[in-house]
């Protein structure tokens, strides 16, 4: 059994925008990029060009089908990480104490040299987030990209993780959840950003800004009407209308 | 426990080359980080104009691209029949001594007997030069299967179009409507702009019937029946012209409206402008009542004009806006069950148009002069944006239905005003600013100019003196007059047909010509391989160039092969079609981050050696080669003077535009990341086509010459004298089998129409069946990626779940999709968000067994398949004996969108049909585990 720090000094994370977010896995294939080449083992592939292609994802973009009832059916687009939970229990069921919690950010990491492969953690994970390496044999999964955003070898502005800076829409937002003031936690409190499945009692980090209500349409129309008020039905009318108006300008 | 000690600033890589993507058609500026010399992490380019630091998940994956097994690793000579894959390794000097020895004696003799089509190029400037300098009129780039809808009727409307030279105002729309598939142009950029307006809580409103992607963000979904786009979009028009939300002051001084029109019907010049003098359309100005030419200064055309002079009445375009779009025919009412979309909800959404661009008018406080002399205190910005591309051009009525989206946004005054559609440099240009087709061939001579342009009328197509089409493609002829992009997807049958004459080499550059990228797939792999009567191939050479092992590989008998991406330069030129953003020009480099490590060339520097082993002008002067390869051209050729492919640093380093060619061009390039921006001027940066300082400022740059402003063309007068002619008049006259279409379908303005499609085959195929591209991969290219792969290794065909009742299908359970012309066997998907009766699919991830480096039990041979099975590049037969093209009557844009199919169940399947027997693989199969 691993234990949790009390209490950690920041508490990073992301806040996803469902509402922008288009479904192009920008964020999944910059992570895979960034995170093969750096922190721990390289994310593998199996039978890459072969008839079953898996490997190793530390970010990845669900597509669900709403239907509402009273309105067409919606495609919403779900890119799911690491939630870098308070409570993570993927930390307290570790058996050798390689999963831990930063108590200076509170991201939640592997230690692969303490890692054995028994993919407790990973059962324990309720939103699924954790990934064996089948070459590496090391549980992997999201670092928040540590290696990038105290790197002083990066630019400041690019101290950020791999999939907030190369998200096109803008739908990844990075920062300290645990203050209030920062404008991740605005944005949150701004656009309802909820927790994911909070009846687990993992205290997740990241945070899902939801979809705005979409096809309300008939909500306007009557509002809108006088926009169309007809000054002619047919062309005459039209030329008639045109005459006058063009008098007055 | 304690922490592990962390390092938190590893070194990065050891070192960036900032070069262009290539992995789609966007043209991103990347990050590319080498380590130990060979490319290991690839991002966005924070400084670039065009992505501004993000990459898309394609532009990530571009390490597994540049490192994919299937990459092409030396010059290959068929040595088995055709299409056996049977090849033999040779070396770059035999290979292009055997092009010559091909290619000379054609160029000698008959230019035309060699057919240049070049796919997805990014060097058209350069590819066309070199096929001028041959001589033959057979060139062009895969436009006609792509988009040229889009582009021609934004030409021909407003001398710009949307993607490459036009965009969103992002910054300051507050409505934004998107058209049909639009996913890959322009895919950063959109996703960028949707980014902003999400941000802000502007509305988004997408018109698509299937709901994916962007518009699956939008704030309001429009599943609109296919193919009924334009008739939508004109009831729209008439809803807002009998609101009189238009915006009249805009349409006075800056399009067509006021310009009068001769109303004698019947007569020669009937629906012709009233001209002075010097050929100058005729306005009636409202401040003295009388004639003046469009563009006198200081005179205020008036939108009400009418004259009558010599008998005849004459009365502006305007009038016949009223006349034909205020008729029953246009209500909502009357298109609501056709489009699929209530009455109600269009009214809604002109409505909100209406409402935005009028009531919340932007106003930017920017002075500007306007080219008739008058001083304008601020900049007026209607916020209404609208996008589109393939989704909506390629059907057989998409030129009109592009040509109507521009009449709406113009109406609205959302062209080039702040919060609508700006232009992006070298655009704004007007269709008779640009060349007329040329395709006149003689031994041993150059063409007699450009091969591409756009005709303004009969007098300008390629015809012989028989009325015969003068290019294998049949461009610019009576089936297609303004097919200002060519025909690619019309060459192979063409030439397999003979018709309208036998060709001897074709040459295709990065073109999947014998699978995705042809309608009728199976039968384009016949005709590659058919023999005449003593055995000779009816098309008798094929050359290829590609940087993979694709599936038009098998059919080549002498393969160049080309680099990948990172090891090549190429040149994205503002004479060709360059990276601009709408506030700045803006052109880019690819150079060669790393070497080849096969023993491959680019194809561009390919071109030159042949160019001067074929001593083609252009190339060679006195005998002697101006360039050695590509890089060379790049930086020393001059169009004209002064004017080269790249517009930043010429002469000494000091010039910008216009400038002597510079050694150092390309270092400069690269010390700049790759690229260079040339920004537009405040007060230049909207009304473009109005604006004395932008006109100035494209003087500058080399764009023109002299200014040119120019009026947009509600009324498209080049699309009356097509329609004269089919009615009778003029030296230049249709065939008789095409008058009627002729006739009908070149009304110079927009109109809407069934496609024959819909009006011969609803019955039997009552279903329609779309195509569009996944956001993660780029045509054929992402299946050989290890990555992309793993995110769209499938393609299901999805349907709406009325359609799944209907037929008691479940997911993965298989189904017969029949069209007209064929049937294939694929596994379906439920799918909900879809248009209740229409099935879609991923374009370009079905593979043929063999291809790509690819084991031949991939998911995308065995579950993949391609929708062009089912589509013919010919319409059905009508009994007439002709060959009817699958092709907008305009342009000739492939009709892809067209398709009608019927659904059955089918048993369970292990194979999706038809099953193309595998090719054999010119590389090794590829290792078990990623490079």
């Amino acid at each position: 059994m691993t234990c949790l720090p009390d209490k950690t000094d920041r508490q990073l994370g992301l806040v996803i925008d469902l509402d922008t977010c288009v479904g192009c896995h920008a964020c999944v294939v910059s992570c895979k990029g960034w995170n093969t080449e750096h922190y721990g083992a390289p994310l593998s592939d199996q039978d890459p060009y072969g008839a079953d292609p898996s490997g190793t994802f530390l970010n990845r973009v669900h597509s669900y089908e709403l239907r509402p009832e009273d309105a067409p059916a919606q495609l919403v687009h779900f890119p799911k990480s690491c939630l870098h939970c308070v409570d993570a229990p993927c930390v307290t069921v570790c058996p050798t104490g390689a999963s831990y919690k930063r108590t200076e950010d509170g991201i939640v990491l592997v230690n692969e040299s303490d890692c054995i492969g028994c993919g407790l953690c990973a059962w324990a994970c309720p939103y699924g987030a954790r990934e064996l390496d089948l070459a590496a044999g090391v549980m992997k999964k999201c670092t928040l990209c540590v290696d990038r955003i105290y790197n002083d070898n990066l630019p400041p502005q690019d101290r950020t993780p791999a999939c907030v800076r190369t998200c096109p829409a803008g739908a990844r937002h990075f920062g300290d959840l645990s203050d209030p003031a920062s404008e991740v936690s605005q944005l949150v409190a701004e656009r309802g950003g909820f927790e994911l499945m909070p009846e687990q009692g993992t205290a997740p980090a990241n945070r899902y800004l939801p979809p705005r209500p979409k096809d309300r349409w008939q909500d306007d129309a009557s509002v809108l009407a006088p926009f169309l008020e007809p000054v002619a039905q047919e062309p005459k009318g039209f030329l008639g209308w045109l005459d006058r108006t063009l008098e007055k300008l | 426990m304690s922490q592990p000690d962390l390092p938190l600033s590893p070194p990065v890589s050891d070192e960036v080359r900032q070069t262009t993507c290539y992995m789609c058609a966007c043209r991103c500026g990347i990050n590319v980080h080498l380590r130990g010399g060979t490319v290991s992490y690839i991002e966005g380019n924070r400084h670039h104009p065009v992505n501004k630091g993000v990459l898309c998940a394609k532009g990530s994956a571009g390490i597994m691209q540049h490192t994919a097994p299937s990459r092409l690793r030396a010059p290959l000579r068929r040595v088995g029949p055709r299409g056996s894959g049977e090849f033999e390794e040779i070396s770059w000097d035999e290979a292009l001594e055997t092009a010559v020895s091909w290619l000379k004696p054609l160029r000698e003799s008959a230019p035309e007997k060699l057919a240049f089509f070049t796919g997805r190029d990014q060097s058209q400037s350069f590819t066309s030069f070199w096929a001028q300098g041959f001589g033959t009129p057979n060139y062009a780039a895969h436009g006609g299967f792509c988009s040229v809808n889009m582009a021609a009727a934004g030409i021909y409307t407003m001398g710009g179009a949307f993607w490459e030279f036009g965009a969103p105002d992002w910054d300051n729309t507050k409505l934004f409507m998107l058209f049909g598939v639009a996913e890959d142009h322009d895919s950063n950029p959109i996703k960028m702009g949707l980014g902003q307006l999400k941000a802000r809580g502007a509305k988004v409103i997408g018109v698509n019937p299937i709901r994916t992607g962007y518009n699956a963000v939008a704030d309001e979904w429009v599943g609109i029946t296919p193919g009924t786009d334009g008739l939508f979009i004109l009831s729209l028009v008439h809803c807002l012209l009998s609101a009189g939300r238009i915006d009249l002051d805009y349409l006075a001084r800056y399009t067509n409206a006021p310009v009068l029109v001769n109303g004698q019907a019947g007569a020669a010049d009937f629906g012709l402008f009233l001209r002075d003098a010097d050929g100058k359309p005729q306005v009636i100005d409202r401040h003295t009542g009388k004639l003046a030419a469009w563009d006198a200064p200081g005179i205020l055309p008036d939108l009400r004009g009418e004259l009558v002079q010599d008998g005849v009445t004459h009365r502006s375009v305007m009038h016949q806006i009223a006349q034909t779009y205020l008729t029953d025919a246009y209500t909502p009412e009357a298109v609501a069950e056709r489009c699929g979309i209530p009455a109600a909800r269009i009214r809604a959404i002109a409505a909100l148009l209406a409402k935005t661009a009028f009531e919340d008018a932007i106003e930017i406080d920017q002075p500007w002069t306007d080219f008739r002399g008058e001083r304008h205190a601020t900049m007026t910005g209607r916020p209404v944006a609208f996008h589109a591309m393939r989704g909506i051009s390629a059907h057989a009525n998409g030129f009109q239905t592009c040509r109507a989206l521009h009449l709406l946004q113009i109406l609205l005054g959302a062209v080039e005003t702040p919060g609508g559609m700006r232009f992006k440099p070298p655009y704004p240009k007007p269709a008779d600013a640009h060349p007329k087709p040329h395709a006149k061939a003689a031994p041993d001579q150059p063409l007699d100019g450009p091969h591409l342009g756009y005709p303004q009328g009969p007098d300008d197509l390629a015809l012989d003196a028989d009325g015969q089409p003068l290019r294998i493609d049949k461009a610019f002829s009576w089936e297609n007059p303004l097919s200002v992009h060519g025909l690619m997807h019309m060459v192979i049958s063409n030439a397999h047909a003979g018709d309208p004459y036998k060709i001897d080499t074709l040459m295709l550059y990065m073109a999947n010509m014998a699978w995705n990228s042809s309608m009728n797939t199976r039968a384009v792999m016949e005709m590659l391989t058919d023999t005449d009567a003593d055995g000779a191939y009816k098309i008798p050479r094929i050359i290829y160039s590609d940087a993979y092992s694709s599936e038009m590989v098998t059919y080549a008998d002498l393969i160049l092969p080309d680099t990948t991406y990172l090891e090549r330069h190429d040149c994205i030129s503002l004479l060709d079609r360059p990276i601009s953003e709408p506030h700045a020009a803006a052109d880019a480099i690819r150079w060669p981050v790393v070497a080849p490590d096969r023993d491959v060339r680019g194809f561009q520097s390919v071109l030159v050696d042949l160019a001067n082993r074929l001593g083609l002008p252009g190339f060679v002067e006195g005998g002697v080669p101006l360039y050695a390869d590509y890089a060379e051209y790049i930086t020393r050729h001059q169009r004209k003077p002064g004017i080269g492919p790249l517009a930043g640093w010429r002469g000494s380093g000091e010039d910008t535009g216009r400038g002597a060619p510079n050694a150092q061009q390309l270092d400069r390039y690269i010390a700049n990341g790759g690229f260079a921006t040339f920004p537009i001027p405040p007060e230049a940066q909207f009304y473009k086509p109005w604006n004395r300082a932008y006109q100035d400022y494209a003087v500058g740059m080399g764009f023109y010459d002299a200014p040119q402003p120019y009026l947009f063309q509600l009324y498209a007068e080049p699309l009356q004298r097509f329609r004269l002619a089919g009615q009778g008049h003029g030296p230049h006259q249709p065939p008789e089998h095409l008058r009627a279409q002729v006739a009908e379908r070149f009304d110079p303005l927009p109109l809407w129409y069934d496609t024959e499609h819909d009006t011969g085959q609803a019955d039997e195929y009552p279903v329609h069946a779309l195509t569009q591209r996944p956001m993660a991969m780029y045509h054929s290219w992402g299946s050989q990626n290890a990555w992309l792969r793993q995110i769209h290794g499938q393609n299901p065909l999805y349907v709406p779940t009325r359609l799944m009742r209907a037929h008691g299908l479940q997911d993965g359970d298989w189904a017969h999709v029949t069209s007209a012309h064929g049937r294939i066997t694929v596994p379906v998907v439920e799918m909900a968000a879809l248009n209740d009766n229409t099935v879609w699919t991923w374009n370009a991830i079905g593979k043929r067994k063999g291809a790509w480096a690819l084991s031949e039990d991939a998911p995308e041979a065995t579950k993949g398949f391609l929708l062009n099975n089912l589509i013919h590049e010919l319409l059905p037969p009508k009994g007439d004996g002709l060959r009817w093209s699958n092709s907008d009557p305009i342009t000739g844009q492939a009709a892809w969108f067209d398709l009608r199919v019927r659904l059955e169940k089918a048993p369970p399947q292990t194979q999706s049909q038809p099953a193309t027997p595998a090719q054999s693989s010119p590389v090794p199969p590829a290792p078990k585990a990623r490079p």
